[in-house]
């Protein structure tokens, strides 16, 4: 996950660029004919202090790798941020990223 | 030493209890809602997602998705309102095959906005749902598509 996030005004700016090839469980291999199953993120937070500032929930009908931006009150620079998402198979991943 | 009975059900149930509570952090803001992510028609994603609550169409929701589209498989769009006390935001591309595309939990303290990119399998309209104050607000505009993003 790449996150961009900065503080402006006492406001910070979050942008994510999360990599999944968000499979929406339709498309079909062409050359073996088969269906190629879902895989999409379902949810992705992101966390100040241990506060949900930002929480989405995905269906298949996101964009692959997806992109999300948002901003919150408050925010410090040099804080850490912690992002996560979770995809139908069970996967997560984790990123921290600090307040520019 | 053999486990009894008794001893290996009292192990699941501090097993299954101890599961849940590390899996509670996910679910316990708002579990994916996935009745509503199923939905195949738009009707049905609306009255899971918010019961029989009447939608009111508002200039307040700010909607910004282009007018064409040359790539439906990546479509920007972006909501946001000057309203108050929003508690959610949800986007809907009526003719894909799930509608419901997402929905954006806003915390207080957090700004009522966000950017995203969408799929849309044809031409559609794009609907922003926001729930301001327990009441819900919508806004719609069609997008042409020359190139579908949803199937092969």
């Amino acid at each position: 996950m790449k996150v961009k996030a900065k503080v402006k005004n006492n406001i910070t700016n979050v942008r994510v660029l999360a990599k999944h090839p968000m499979e929406t469980g339709r498309r079909v291999n062409k050359e073996s004919g088969e269906k190629i199953p879902a895989k999409y993120i379902q949810e992705l937070t992101c966390e100040y202090k241990g506060k949900v500032v930002f929480l989405a929930q995905f269906g298949t009908s996101v964009s692959k790798n997806p992109y999300l931006a948002f901003s919150f009150e408050g925010g410090v620079k040099g804080d850490t941020l912690q992002l996560r998402w979770n995809d139908n198979t069970g996967e997560v991943d984790k990123t921290d990223a600090k307040i520019k | 030493m053999p486990i009894s009975r008794r001893k290996f059900l009292n192990m699941l149930t501090i097993g299954s209890a101890a599961c849940l509570t590390l899996l509670t952090p996910i679910s316990a803001f708002a579990a994916w809602a996935s009745d509503a992510f199923n939905a195949t028609k738009i009707d049905d994603a609306y009255k899971t997602l918010f019961g029989s609550a009447t939608i009111v169409e508002s200039d307040e929701v700010k909607l910004k998705v282009p007018k064409i589209a040359e790539n439906g498989g990546a479509v920007p769009v972006s909501v946001k309102t000057s309203m108050k006390d929003v508690e959610s935001i949800s986007i809907f591309v009526k003719d894909n095959p799930n509608p419901l595309t997402a929905t954006f939990l806003i915390p207080a303290g957090t700004i009522a906005g966000a950017s995203t990119r969408i799929r849309l399998a044809q031409t559609s309209t794009v609907t922003a749902i926001i729930k301001a104050g327990g009441k819900l607000y919508s806004k719609s505009q069609e997008v042409k598509v020359t190139i579908g993003g949803c199937g092969g």
